[in-house]
């Protein structure tokens, strides 16, 4: 809380995030009534800073926003032209036949390969000549709520020294008032868990379930470039406990986009989604697509994959939940984009009308969702994701192949998820160690030079934004129990444990964090909160990625 | 007094440059462009001198193109009062620079013109020091402070091995070093603020500048990447190839 | 062709880097030099090997160097020279663009490498990248890198001194006071040895180690950002991508594993010398000498080899 009389200006809307979903809002309200006001405000120091994904966009969501997209200069450049499904071995693969039969979700027909981080600085562009305010580099630190409505929230004070004083340059955070607020935050927004628990959004949905993506895009030789290819596979490295795989796509001027997702409900310990995503390199069927290449970018970000029952209530007094602050990812299809975007203009469609009638929440939302597409293609996806939690990798995809093809995801029943990530953890004890090589240096590398490539800086002298509840938990739980999996999980190599043998210490380096939330979603005893630190640092994701 | 500061759109001092495959120069398409932080610290420079009184207006001036409006405001959002925005193609050369600017001076007549002494992209430390030669006036750079009285201004340089101080009558030119100072954030209500100053844009053809540029970029290349070298046993060893082999001791 | 450069001196010495903008002219063509102030200064320009004619600015005006008089000068002598060279330290990029300006051309400064007379290799983007340009002007402005350039031998010539009036030039600056570093540690940013620490140190007190060596060496302190986030030493040592970028003629890493985000602030060292106990740190790949062991038995050896 700042003791400074802060600054405060009123919008109709205030946007709080600006990837897809809250850019598709920002849209979609100035495309239904161009005088009310829209505010969006971005943590990355520009749009797409913070912004890492596969990706392939189905153009669906894209479409019905702005029809003339192509004529407008969208950059969905890459035709998607062909596509693998491989089950890897350790030294081999297997091609999954008739992907478009045994796995629909996977079809890739009609839609590109983007940088989605491209696409929204796009989607920036379009919204300001709307007449949108767009303001990056400022962060949503506070909800303000007031008579139990959320009035809207105050971005972050800046100059804020180590310990926490008004350093020279001190400035106050702002105040951005809404008749509503939009929390489009992306997959475990800081903010959006505040208004969560205010709200007990979450109440009889099942606990969200989440999956950490790694990414690298490369440049390789053009001779090898096959761009519009899609490749996916699944089985190794990971287990048969361990939810996960891995992606690569060729786009864009000789760009491969490759990368990694592992779910979050593993069990083992001793896992490192880091060390699996850089092995898995070195596979033959991946191998050959990167070398000769090199190495521009390097990202991560947790992503939301309980799907449909782990929507929570959508909205509250004062504001809604749009993309993946909701959790509207669509697992088994592995696209998010499309879905968020909807769920931005859907929110943006119940907000003209609450506006219009005055009304406290704008409640039509949750019904508009449920009577739209995106509700469908969800409830048609719900069981696959935990199915592979409750039967574990290889009975799964069996059941996803009868859900998908048989079943055609109208199943009578609906399966559930009954833990968090972090409940499943078990006791380093009791886990088996994995034997991950050493970085090459050529296709394989460590996290300081991955961070590296992040572009990822924040203000040295400001406090660390990673706050241990408590201490002694630490001791006693991570460590002496678990050995300290935030140093495995993390993929920017923010916690490393010193002095190991002799006194074991936490050292947080917060400087490398590159904002993915893994450690406010995995850390065993939820001691870990992520806290949003000073807007415009963080990654600086490039074009491309 | 009037004080001009010129700004320059350049890539993100955080990101790291790429050469483009084909050599013909760094890869700046869809990469993140920040203003100079030497300007930065120029526009802070001058927003002070004005906050002390000593100046009454600061009007900041890029040369580029239609984006580096993005950059002006920013400086608006520092306190700059007004902008003005000369297209041209992307990073003119000083010479090309300081004619504009000696342009803009002569409409402007600012009594100080405080540059950042050099941009992080071509580095050239050049702009200010030409700008005083087409002027005839004083110049005073790598500055680390500055103190404007009675119509003259002293400033403290950067000079190798210390700092010299050297007394300017005004108008005078002054390039801003690191240690000048260290702006203050665009705070968000000043940047919604600065939306409304007044921005001119000109073309530099309508003020007479040859922009030509005098050198070709033949190619651009990564420096060599730096070898291993060779583990030697003991200290006496390393003692003796600092001293026989590198000379560097 | 014939080169004029720009000598600059320091305590009536003639500096190091101008030594070496003599070795680039020399490739140029003749060498002719410039040099503003006493007669002693004037002499020992002239016993540098390869000068063949010194010009002496002995006017009082020209004492301190300052760019606006000394760039009139040299516009006044441009007429008979195709290239005005200078070292690219603070003389020189003070003085020789006023100087371009004034002759209308696009000087080229920080010069590493010299293609022909028209052709240069220069830094770009911190260093991160390097620039092969070409100069379309009849007469060329330069000013080059004195790490890039052998030092021409201060002995061996006798060059014929000249000494030239001085011209007129705007009444526009006075010189004041000059405060040259008296501190036994020099800056980091412009030391010519740099000794390093990294989590090898293992704590504030023993950090220490370092101070004998450093003093032996004249030698500016450093510190990975590992040593100070555990709290060895002040932020203002951090030698990295988010602290200073060095670039000392040498650079003494000890107990610094390499980290790309710490050979960011260093890459650019002539020489690199890494002391670690794991053979295969990082810092290794880019050392050109290095020896695996105990840091805290090699550092005093080493202070004291040094004596």
């Amino acid at each position: 809380m700042s003791e400074t009389v802060r600054e405060s200006m009123e919008f109709d809307v205030v946007i709080v995030g600006g990837g897809p979903a809250g850019l598709a809002a920002a849209i979609r309200l100035r495309q239904l009534s161009p005088e009310t006001s829209v505010c969006l405000i971005e943590k990355g120091s520009e749009i797409g800073a913070h912004i890492v994904s596969g990706a392939v966009i189905e153009p669906r969501a894209l479409a019905e926003l702005l029809p003339d997209w192509k004529e407008r200069g969208a950059p969905l450049n890459t035709a998607v032209t062909a596509e693998e499904m491989l089950y890897l071995t350790e030294t081999g693969s297997v091609r999954v036949p008739f992907l478009d039969k045994l796995m629909p979700h996977m079809a890739n027909h009609g839609n590109y390969i983007v940088s989605l981080g491209e696409v929204c600085r796009w989607l920036a562009t379009q919204a300001e000549e709307l007449g949108v305010e767009i303001y990056p580099g400022f962060a949503g630190a506070e909800v303000l709520i007031e008579n139990n409505r959320v009035a809207g929230v105050a971005t972050g004070d800046m100059g804020i020294t180590r310990e926490g004083e008004h350093g020279p340059n001190y400035q106050p955070g702002m105040e951005l008032r809404g008749r509503y607020t939009l929390f489009a935050e992306g997959c475990r927004g800081s903010l959006t868990k505040q208004v969560m628990a205010h709200y007990d959004l979450r109440k009889g949905v099942d606990p969200q379930t989440y999956g950490l993506g790694i990414k690298e895009v490369w440049e390789i030789p053009a001779e090898k470039h096959r761009p519009g290819l899609v490749q996916h596979s699944f089985g190794w490295p990971l287990d048969d406990q361990t939810y996960g795989g891995a992606w690569l796509y060729h786009f864009g001027e000789n760009l491969v986009s490759y990368g990694f997702v592992v779910g979050l409900d593993y069990p083992n310990t001793w896992l490192s989604p880091f060390e699996e995503m850089q092995r898995l390199k070195l596979h033959p069927a991946f191998r050959k697509h990167l070398e000769g290449g090199r190495r521009v970018s390097y990202g991560a970000r947790a992503l939301s994959e309980g799907g449909l029952q782990a929507v929570p209530r959508l909205t509250f007094p004062g504001g809604a939940l749009i993309g993946d602050s909701a959790g509207f990812l669509n697992v088994p299809k592995i696209k998010g984009t499309h879905t968020a975007m909807k769920s931005g203009m859907l929110a943006a469609e119940a907000v003209v009308e609450a506006l219009a009638s005055n009304r406290p929440e704008p409640a039509s939302f949750t019904q508009r969702v449920k009577d739209s597409w995106l509700w469908e293609e969800l409830r048609t996806a719900r069981n696959i994701r935990p199915a592979f939690a409750r039967f574990g990798m290889k009975k799964g995809a069996i059941y996803a192949g009868i859900d998908a093809m048989l079943l055609k995801g109208r199943a009578p029943w609906t399966l559930h998820f009954k833990h968090q990530d972090n409940e499943v953890l078990k006791p380093a004890s009791l886990c088996e160690k994995p034997a991950y090589p050493k970085p090459d240096g050529q296709l394989t590398f460590d996290r300081l030079s991955s961070v590296f490539l992040s572009a990822t800086n924040h203000e040295e002298d400001q406090p660390v934004h990673l706050r241990v509840k408590n201490l002694s938990l630490w001791k006693t739980v991570n460590w002496d129990v678990f050995r300290a999996p935030e140093s495995r999980y993390c993929p920017a190599g923010v916690y490393e444990v010193v002095d190991e043998a002799t006194d074991p210490r936490l050292q947080i380096n917060a400087q490398n964090c590159v904002h993915c939330k893994t450690c406010d979603i995995k850390d065993p005893a939820q001691n870990i909160d992520w806290a949003v630190p000073e807007g415009g640092g963080g990654p600086n994701y490039p074009a491309g990625m | 007094m009037k004080i001009v500061v010129p700004v320059k759109r350049v890539v993100d001092y955080n990101i790291k440059p790429r050469v483009k495959a084909d050599g013909s120069g760094v890869e700046t398409a869809g990469v993140k462009m920040s203003m100079n932080p030497f300007d930065e610290i120029a526009v802070e420079e001058a927003i002070r001198l004005k906050e002390k009184g000593v100046a009454t207006e600061v009007v900041v001036v890029s040369i580029g193109v239609q984006q580096a409006q993005d950059t002006l405001r920013t400086a608006m959002a520092m306190g700059a009062d007004r902008a003005i925005l000369v297209l041209s193609e992307e990073s003119p050369e000083p010479l090309a620079v300081a004619k504009v600017l000696k342009a803009i001076v002569a409409k402007e007549e600012p009594g100080l013109v405080i540059l950042g002494k050099q941009a992080i992209d071509d580095d050239m430390n050049a702009t200010g020091q030409m700008l005083a030669g087409l002027l005839g006036w004083g110049q005073g750079t790598f500055a680390g402070k500055v103190d404007v009285a009675d119509g003259s201004v002293r400033v403290s340089r950067e000079i190798d091995g210390g700092t010299e101080e050297v007394s300017l009558t005004l108008p005078a030119i002054i390039t801003a070093d690191l240690r000048l100072n260290e702006p203050r954030y665009a705070s968000l209500p000043n940047i919604m603020k600065a939306r409304k100053k007044p921005l001119e844009t000109l073309n530099a053809a309508d003020l007479g500048v040859d922009m030509t540029r005098r050198l070709t970029v033949v190619s651009v290349a990564e420096p060599p990447q730096r070898q291993a070298g060779v583990k030697v046993g003991s200290v006496s060893e390393l003692v003796e190839k600092l001293r026989n082999e590198a000379k560097v001791i | 062709m014939t080169a004029l450069v720009l000598l600059d001196h320091e305590d009536g010495r003639i500096r190091q880097a101008a030594l070496s903008a003599v070795t680039a002219a020399a490739k140029l063509g003749d060498v002719h030099v410039l040099v503003a102030g006493d007669d002693a200064v004037a002499q020992e320009a002239a016993r540098i090997a390869g000068v063949s004619k010194v010009l002496h600015a002995a006017d009082a005006r020209y004492a301190h160097e300052l760019a606006e008089p000394l760039a009139a000068l040299i516009v006044s002598l441009a007429g008979g020279y195709d290239h005005i060279v200078a070292a690219a330290g603070a003389v020189g990029k003070n003085v020789l663009p006023r100087a371009a300006a004034l002759l209308d051309v696009q000087p080229i400064p920080d010069v590493i490498s010299i293609v022909d007379g028209d052709t240069f290799v220069r830094p770009i983007y911190a260093g991160n990248a390097l620039a092969t340009v070409k100069s379309s002007d009849t007469k060329k402005v330069l000013t080059v890198r004195g790490s890039a350039f052998d030092a021409a031998a201060a002995e061996g010539g006798s060059a014929p001194v000249e000494t030239v009036a001085p011209v007129d030039s705007p009444a526009v600056s006075k010189f004041e006071a000059v405060h040259l570093s008296e501190s036994e540690r020099p800056e980091l940013e412009s030391a010519r040895v740099v000794v390093s620490g990294g989590r090898g140190l293992q704590s504030e007190e023993k950090f220490h180690i370092l101070d004998p060596l450093a003093d032996k060496l004249g030698a500016a302190i450093g510190a990975s950002r590992a040593a100070v986030d555990s709290g060895f030493v002040p932020n203002d040592y951090q030698v990295g991508q988010t602290g200073k970028i060095v670039a000392p003629d040498l650079y003494l890493a000890f107990g610094i594993s390499g980290a790309i985000q710490h050979l960011a602030g260093m890459k650019d060292s002539r020489v690199i010398v890494a002391v670690n106990k794991d053979p295969e740190a990082p810092i290794f790949q880019v050392a050109d000498y290095g020896i695996v062991g105990d840091l805290f038995e090699i550092v005093p050896q080493l202070t004291e080899e040094l004596k």
